[in-house]
C-alpha cells in the first residue's frame, strides 16, 4: 500500500453532518442553568455630551437583576488596547484613540453603549432599558471627511488637535521627477463607501464563572479566541490558565469578530463574576448595524503618469481614509489600501499619502478586504482612463505593466501591515490574464458581440481587472498533533485559529492525513478552544491555510518521525525502509499485513511498564509551530459581461469569470467555494450594500430591509479557475483565499458599466454604485 | 428586538373579533398576518397593547368567483391567492403581482386584507386593487358597509377603516371584454419593496380605440396614485408608440409627485415612472387586443 | 401566560408562554431546538425558517401561541435525528456533496425552505431555484453551490465517500 494524496483532493467536509442535522454549537445556543441576559442601552446621538445616566427605576424593575453604567463600573472601566501598532513608516502621525466599555462622559457614535441590563429574560432587558433616564447634550456630529478637517471643525475627541486620527506618507522613487517627463498624466477623484460586513450570525456573548475550579468560561463568536482569553485574564485579574475562551462553530466572521474586545466582550464576562450566575448577550441585528464595526469609506485623489506607450511611469495617491469614532485596529486598513494600489504592475515611482480622519460613525476595522478594494478600484480605474486616453487596449495596457515571472521576489520598498517591506514573494501574472481572456472571450466579444448587440440597441459591457493580494501574514500559529492510542486509526489535531466556515476542520486534516497516511475522516480536530491549544492568534488576513496549516504540516511532521522511529525498533528496519500508508506502518516491499497500526503504536509509544529510551518523549504527539518571515502575495483577474438597461439603470451580470492563484490549493472545492462568497460580497458591495449616513450621523438603512444583501438571484454564475504559483515560504508553498473574490469587483464593475454605456461618455469614480446613483451618472453626462 | 408585551385574543368568529376590537378601542390592534406588524414590534415601533389574531377566523379565508369577479376573504394568504386558477382567471392582474410581493415564506403568512388594510404606499396590492376599482367590504359591531377602492386609501399608512372597523371582503369586479392588465416593477431585489411599480387596466372597443384605462402607481406618493391625467390621453385613442409615450410622460411629470429616499431620488422615480407606464402600456394593450370580445 | 399545544417534528409539546413570545425563541429557547437560527427577526434573511402546516414561514415573525394547536417541523426534524452519515436528508447529503454550505448558519433556514419548494417543484430549473432561495440571505457561499446542492438532489445521488 502507498501513500495517498490528500492535499489538493475535493474533499467533502468532515464538519457538515453537524451544521446540516442543527447540532452544530453557536454560540447563542448555548444554555446554561441560570443563565441571564443582558440588552445595552445605546446612544441615540452621533455625538452628544452625556450629562446624566439614572437607571433607579430600571433596577427596581422586576425581572432586571442588575443595571450598570460606566460609574458601576470602578476599577474595570478603561479603553480598550490598542490591538495593532502602526508600522514604522518614517514621519508617522498616529493618535491611538479605542474604545470604552460604556460610555462616561461623551457619546461618539449612535450606538455606543451607555447601560447595560443583566435579567431573566432578554425580552425583560429590553423592557427595562425604557426605564432609564438620560440627559445628553447634542454636539454637532463630524460626518463628512473633508469637513472633518477644516479648521475649527468640530472634534470627536477633544483632547485632540483635530481631528486627524493618522498622518503618513510612503514612497518609492521620485514621483515628482516621473510626472514632468511623462507623455500623459490623468488625475481623478474616487470615492468608495461604507458597507457591513453582515454575517449572518450576529455577535454572541456567554460567560459562565465557576467558583470551585476558579475558573472562567467564555463562549464567544470571535476569530481570535486565544488573544481574547488573553486579554480577558489581564484585564480580570486571572491567570490565562483561569480563562477558556471557545469559539464554537462561528456564523461567519469577514473581519468585524476579530479579537476587538468589544465593550460587550469585556462586560459579559465581568457581570458573570460579579453576578455568580451565567450570563449571556446575543446581538440583534439593529445593534449590529451599529456596534459592528464597518468599512470602507475613503476618499482618494490620484493621478497616474505614463509613457506614450502605456508603460507606468509613477503614481500619486492622497486619501482620506474614515476611521470611525475609535481607531483601535490601528492603520491595517488604510495601508492596506496603500500597498494593494501597486497590484501586479511594475510602479517605479510611487507616493502615496493618507490622513485617518476621526467621525462620529460606528468603528472601522477590516472587513473581508481590508482596504484591498480601495487601492484596486484606483489603480485599475486609472489604468482604464490612461487606456482611453492612449487609445491602447485595457488589456494591453496591462499586460505592458505586469510583473514578469523573473522579478520575483519583488520588493516595492513600502512597508506592509505587518511591518514587513512590501515584497511580492512569487507570481505568474500573464498567463491568469490570458486565461481570463479565453475564458470570456474577450477578443471575440469586443470585436464580434459587442457590436452585433450595440447594433441592435443592447447595451452590454465587458470588463477585466488584475489585482493581488497580500496574505498570509505573522506572527505565527501552531498546532498539536497527537495519535489516539488504541485500537484503528485516530488522530487528534488541536489548532488556535477559530473557524467561520473557511473549512478548517477538513483542510487542516487532509494536512495531517497525507503526513501520517490516514484518512481525512481519522483526523478529529478541534479549533478556537483555548483549553485545547492556547498559542495563536486568529483567523484573518487570509491566514488560516497558510500560518495554520502550515504549523498543522510541522506538528504532523514531527509526530511521522516519532512514529517512524518508533516502527523502525518494533519492526527491525531502517526509517528509510518504512512506508506510512492505511493507518499503518509497514516495511517498504514486505506485506503490509504485518504492519503496526497507529493506534497500537501509540499504546507502545506510552508503555506502563518497562524503561522508555533516553532522549524519547511519550506517546505519538507534536507540537510545532509556523510564523512566516512575511506574507505570501495572492493574485487573480476578474472578468465580467454586463447588460445595462439605461432607461431604468438596472444592470445585469451575464458572466463572471474568476481566474486565481493562490499558490498550492488544498481542498479545490474549499477554494471554489471561498471565492464564490468573496465575489458575491463584492457585487453587494459595488451595486447594493452602501450603509447612508445623514449630516447628524444617523445610520438611515439599519435593517435588512434597506441595506441590501445580495440574494441568489443577485449574484451569477460565477466560472473560476485556478493556476498554483507556489510560495517559497512556507512548506505547503500555500496563498490565503478568504478575501480575493470581493477584492477586484468594484472596479470591475465600474468598468464592465462603463463599457456597456460607452456611448453616453460617463465615467464612474464611485461605489457603491446603486441604479440611483449611475441614473444620476447617466443624466449628467448626457 | 424583542416585543413588548401586549394581551393577546385570538377569537374564532368575526362577531368575537369585532367586539373585541370595540372593547379595547384605540390600545387594540388587528393581528393579521403579521408579516409587517410583527417586525414593526419587534423594532419596538409598534406597541399595540392588545392585540386581536385574527387567524383563527376562519370565515375570512376563502377564494371564490362571484357576479363575474372575483371575492377574496381579508385573511386569505397571499400564497394561497398566488396558487388560485379562480383568481388567475378572474383578476390576472392580481396574479401578475402576487410574485413581485416578498417571499414565498412571507407570502405563506401575510393575507390580502392584512396588505391592503396596512396601505403601505411601496405595497402591491394596494396599487393593483385600485386599479380593478375593487369594493372593500368592511364590519364593526354597529354594522356593515362598502367601500370603493378610490376612498378606501387615505394616505400614509391609513385607510378609510374607522376603529373598531374590520376589513372582511375584497371583491375585485369583472373585467369587461377586450380588457387588458398588465403589472410590472423595478425593485432592487427580487422581492424588495418597488422603487416604482404600476399597474395597468385598459379597455379596448372593437376598432381597437380605448374606452377605459387606469394607470396606478406605487412607491411614488403616501399611497396608490392614480394617473388620472394619463388615463385621460388613452381615451379614444389607438395604440401607437408616440401615444404611449406621450401618456407616460403625463404620468410622469402630470400625476406624480414622488419622493427621494436612499434608494431613489425624485427624478428617477419619475423616470421610472414613465419607462415603466409605457412598458406595461405595451403589455395590457397587447392582452386587451387578443382577446375576443365578449368573452376573456 | 397563556399555553401552547403544538407537535414539533412530530413529538407533542405544551408550554405555558408569555404571547409576545415569538416561535423562534420558543422554539430554541424552551424546546432547546437550536438548528432554527435567528438572523435578522424582522422576516428578511429566513435563517428562522421553520414549516408551519408543511408550509415555510419565518419563526421570527410568529408569535408562538399562534402556532397553538399546528404541526411545526424544524432541520432537526429532518433526518433520522443522528448525525453519521447514513441519516442525512437527501437534501442534507446533497449538500454536503455539493459543498452548499460554509458557515452552516443560514443553512437551516434554506433547507426548510427548499423542503416545501421541491414537494411543489421536483424538477425546478436554476431560475426557479435561485427564486426560490432569494428569501435565504447567505454571506459565505455566493449561493453557487447551493444551487448546484438543489440540483443534485434533484436530478443525482449524492456519491458516497471516495
Amino acid at each position: 500500500m502507498e501513500p495517498r494524496r490528500q492535499i489538493g483532493e475535493r474533499v467533502r467536509r468532515t464538519e457538515d453532518a453537524r451544521l446540516l442535522t442543527g447540532h452544530a454549537l453557536f454560540v447563542d445556543d448555548v444554555r446554561l442553568d441560570g443563565m441571564l441576559h443582558v440588552a445595552f442601552l445605546r446612544s441615540q446621538y452621533a455625538h452628544a455630551r452625556l450629562v446624566r445616566v439614572d437607571a433607579t427605576a430600571a433596577r427596581r424593575r422586576p425581572g432586571v437583576v442588575a443595571v450598570y453604567t460606566a460609574a458601576d463600573l470602578g476599577d474595570y472601566w478603561r479603553p480598550g488596547p490598542l490591538l495593532v501598532p502602526p508600522p514604522p513608516i518614517a514621519g508617522l502621525v498616529f493618535n491611538a484613540c479605542t474604545q470604552v466599555p460604556l460610555a462616561k462622559d461623551k457619546l461618539r457614535h449612535v450606538g455606543e453603549p451607555i447601560a447595560m441590563v443583566v435579567a431573566e429574560s432578554r425580552y425583560l432587558a429590553e423592557d427595562a432599558l425604557d426605564d432609564i433616564v438620560l440627559q445628553a447634550e447634542p454636539l454637532p456630529a463630524v460626518v463628512d471627511l473633508e469637513a472633518a478637517l477644516r479648521d475649527g471643525a468640530t472634534r470627536v475627541h477633544e483632547h485632540l488637535p483635530s481631528n486627524v486620527a493618522a498622518h503618513a506618507v510612503q514612497r518609492k522613487g521620485d514621483y515628482a521627477r516621473a510626472a514632468r517627463g511623462a507623455h500623459t498624466v490623468i488625475k481623478r477623484r474616487f470615492l468608495y463607501d461604507r458597507g457591513a460586513s453582515a454575517a449572518i450570525e450576529n455577535r454572541a456573548v456567554v460567560a459562565q464563572w465557576d467558583p470551585r475550579a476558579e475558573e472562567l468560561t467564555v463562549w464567544d463568536t470571535t476569530q481570535a479566541p486565544i488573544p481574547i482569553r488573553n486579554g480577558l485574564a489581564q484585564l480580570l485579574g486571572l491567570l490565562q490558565s483561569q480563562v477558556r475562551v471557545v469559539a464554537p462553530f462561528v456564523g461567519g466572521g469577514f473581519g468585524p469578530k476579530i479579537m476587538m474586545y468589544y465593550p460587550e466582550e469585556v462586560l459579559v464576562p465581568w457581570a458573570a463574576m460579579r453576578l455568580g450566575r451565567p450570563v449571556k448577550w446575543t446581538e440583534d441585528r439593529q445593534e449590529n448595524f451599529f456596534a459592528t464595526t464597518q468599512e470602507r469609506g475613503q476618499i482618494h485623489d490620484a493621478e497616474i503618469a505614463l509613457d506614450k506607450r502605456g508603460k507606468i511611469l509613477g503614481v500619486r495617491d492622497v486619501f482620506l481614509h474614515d476611521t470611525g469614532a475609535y481607531d483601535p485596529y490601528g492603520l491595517t486598513v488604510p495601508i492596506n489600501s496603500q500597498c494593494t494600489l501597486l497590484g501586479p504592475y511594475e510602479v517605479p515611482n510611487y507616493e502615496s499619502e493618507f490622513t485617518a480622519v476621526f467621525t462620529n460613525k460606528t468603528i472601522v476595522t477590516p472587513v473581508r478586504g481590508a482596504g484591498r478594494q480601495h487601492g484596486v478600484f484606483v489603480i485599475e480605474r486609472l489604468l482604464d482612463f490612461a487606456a482611453k486616453e492612449l487609445k491602447i487596449d485595457r488589456v494591453e495596457i496591462r499586460r505592458r505593466n505586469l510583473l514578469r515571472p523573473d522579478q520575483f521576489p519583488f520588493n516595492n520598498e513600502i512597508l506592509f501591515q505587518d511591518s514587513a517591506p512590501l515584497t511580492y514573494d512569487s507570481g505568474d501574472y500573464e498567463p491568469a490574464l490570458d486565461q481570463a481572456l479565453e475564458l470570456i472571450d474577450y477578443h471575440r466579444f469586443v470585436r464580434e458581440e459587442q457590436p452585433r448587440l450595440r447594433a441592435a440597441g443592447r447595451h452590454v459591457g465587458i470588463g477585466i481587472v488584475c489585482y493581488v493580494e497580500g496574505t498570509g501574514i505573522g506572527p505565527y500559529e501552531g498546532a498539536r498533533v497527537t495519535v489516539e492510542p488504541g485500537p484503528g486509526v485516530r488522530v487528534r489535531l488541536a489548532t488556535g485559529v477559530g473557524t467561520q466556515g473557511q473549512g478548517h476542520f477538513t483542510s487542516f486534516a487532509q494536512i495531517v492525513a497525507e503526513v501520517l497516511g490516514v484518512e481525512v475522516a481519522d483526523v478529529h480536530v478541534i479549533t478556537g478552544d483555548t483549553r485545547e491549544f492556547h498559542w495563536g492568534t486568529g483567523t484573518f488576513a487570509s491566514r488560516g491555510a497558510v500560518v495554520a496549516g502550515s504549523a498543522c504540516h510541522a506538528a504532523a511532521t514531527r509526530v511521522r518521525e516519532k512514529i517512524l522511529e518508533l516502527a523502525s525498533h518494533e519492526l527491525n528496519a531502517s526509517t528509510a525502509d518504512l512506508v506510512l500508508a492505511g493507518g499503518k506502518v509497514h516495511v517498504r516491499g514486505g506485506d503490509p499485513s504485518g504492519g503496526i497500526a497507529l493506534g497500537a503504536l501509540a499504546v507502545k509509544a506510552n508503555p506502563l511498564r518497562g524503561a522508555v529510551r533516553p532522549g524519547t518523549e511519550p506517546g505519538l504527539e507534536a507540537t510545532a509551530y509556523f510564523g512566516p518571515d512575511r506574507g505570501s502575495t495572492a493574485s487573480g483577474v476578474h472578468a465580467m459581461l454586463v447588460e445595462v438597461d439605461p432607461e431604468t439603470a438596472q444592470v445585469e451580470i451575464k458572466r463572471y469569470v474568476v481566474v486565481h492563484d493562490c499558490g498550492r490549493v488544498i481542498n479545490p472545492m474549499i477554494v471554489d467555494g471561498q471565492i464564490h462568497g468573496g465575489v458575491a460580497h463584492g457585487i453587494g458591495n459595488a451595486f447594493y450594500e452602501q450603509l447612508v449616513y445623514d449630516e447628524e450621523g444617523q445610520l438611515l438603512n439599519a435593517s435588512f430591509m434597506d441595506y441590501l444583501l445580495p440574494t441568489a438571484t443577485d449574484v451569477p454564475h460565477i466560472e473560476t479557475a485556478h493556476r498554483e504559483t507556489r510560495s517559497p515560504l512556507n512548506p505547503l508553498g500555500a496563498k490565503g483565499v478568504g478575501e480575493a473574490g470581493a477584492i477586484p469587483t468594484g472596479a470591475l464593475f465600474a468598468q464592465a458599466v462603463e463599457d456597456a454605456l460607452s456611448d453616453t461618455g460617463l465615467e464612474i469614480c464611485e461605489i457603491p454604485l446603486s441604479p440611483n446613483q449611475l441614473f444620476a451618472l447617466i443624466e449628467r453626462a448626457r | 428586538m424583542k416585543p413588548a408585551p401586549f394581551e393577546y385574543f385570538a377569537p374564532g368568529t368575526v362577531d368575537e373579533a369585532l367586539a373585541l376590537l370595540a372593547e379595547h378601542g384605540d390600545e387594540a390592534k388587528a393581528l393579521a398576518g403579521g408579516q409587517s406588524l410583527i417586525p414593526a414590534m419587534n423594532f419596538r415601533l409598534a406597541r399595540p397593547r392588545v392585540l386581536v389574531d385574527l387567524n383563527r377566523v376562519e370565515a375570512l379565508s376563502y377564494i371564490r368567483s362571484e357576479k363575474g369577479g372575483v371575492a377574496i376573504g381579508a385573511m386569505t394568504r397571499q400564497r394561497a391567492v398566488e396558487r388560485s386558477d379562480v383568481i388567475a382567471r378572474g383578476a390576472p392582474l392580481v396574479a401578475e403581482a402576487m410574485p413581485s410581493i416578498a417571499h414565498p415564506q412571507i407570502r405563506n403568512r401575510g393575507t390580502v386584507g392584512g396588505s391592503l388594510a396596512h396601505a403601505d404606499p411601496s405595497a402591491e396590492l394596494p396599487a393593483v386593487a385600485v386599479a380593478l376599482e375593487t369594493r372593500f367590504r368592511a364590519r364593526s359591531t354597529t354594522g356593515e358597509r362598502t367601500i370603493v377602492a378610490d376612498d378606501f386609501f387615505k394616505g400614509m399608512l391609513e385607510t378609510a377603516l374607522e376603529p373598531g372597523e374590520l376589513l372582511v371582503d375584497i371583491a375585485f369586479p369583472p373585467l369587461p371584454p377586450r380588457t387588458g392588465t398588465a403589472f410590472l416593477e423595478v425593485a432592487r431585489r427580487h422581492g424588495d419593496y418597488a422603487l416604482v411599480g404600476v399597474a395597468a387596466v385598459v379597455t379596448l372597443d372593437a376598432q381597437g380605440l380605448c374606452t377605459a384605462a387606469r394607470i396606478v402607481l406605487l412607491s411614488v406618493g403616501d399611497g396608490p396614485v392614480l394617473a388620472a391625467e394619463a388615463g385621460k390621453t388613452l381615451m379614444g385613442q389607438s395604440r401607437s408608440d408616440d401615444l404611449l409615450r406621450a401618456v407616460a410622460d403625463r404620468a410622469a411629470n402630470r400625476d406624480v409627485d414622488p419622493p427621494s429616499d436612499i434608494h431613489a431620488s425624485a427624478a428617477y422615480r419619475r423616470r421610472l415612472v414613465a419607462v415603466l407606464t409605457r412598458r406595461a402600456l405595451e403589455r395590457a394593450f397587447e392582452r386587451a387586443e387578443t382577446k375576443q370580445p365578449r368573452n376573456q | 401566560m397563556k399555553t401552547v399545544d403544538l407537535t414539533v417534528n412530530g413529538v407533542t409539546a405544551r408550554r405555558s408562554v408569555e404571547p409576545r413570545l415569538l416561535l423562534s425563541d420558543f422554539l430554541r429557547n424552551e424546546l432547546g431546538l437550536t438548528g432554527t437560527h435567528v438572523g435578522c427577526e424582522h422576516g428578511v434573511c429566513g435563517a428562522c425558517t421553520v414549516l408551519l402546516d408543511g408550509e415555510a414561514v419565518r419563526s421570527c415573525l410568529l408569535f408562538a401561541v399562534q402556532a397553538d394547536g399546528h404541526q411545526v417541523a424544524t432541520v432537526e426534524g429532518l433526518s433520522a435525528g443522528a448525525v453519521e452519515d447514513g441519516a442525512l436528508h437527501p437534501l442534507q447529503a446533497a449538500f454536503r456533496e455539493a459543498h452548499g454550505l460554509q458557515c452552516g448558519f443560514c443553512t437551516p433556514g434554506i433547507l426548510m425552505t427548499l423542503v416545501p419548494f421541491l414537494r411543489d417543484h421536483p424538477h425546478p430549473d436554476e431560475r426557479e431555484i435561485r427564486e426560490a432561495l432569494s428569501g435565504n440571505l447567505c454571506r459565505c457561499t455566493g449561493y453557487q453551490n447551493v444551487v448546484a446542492a438543489v440540483q443534485l438532489a434533484c436530478d443525482g445521488t449524492p456519491t458516497p465517500d471516495r
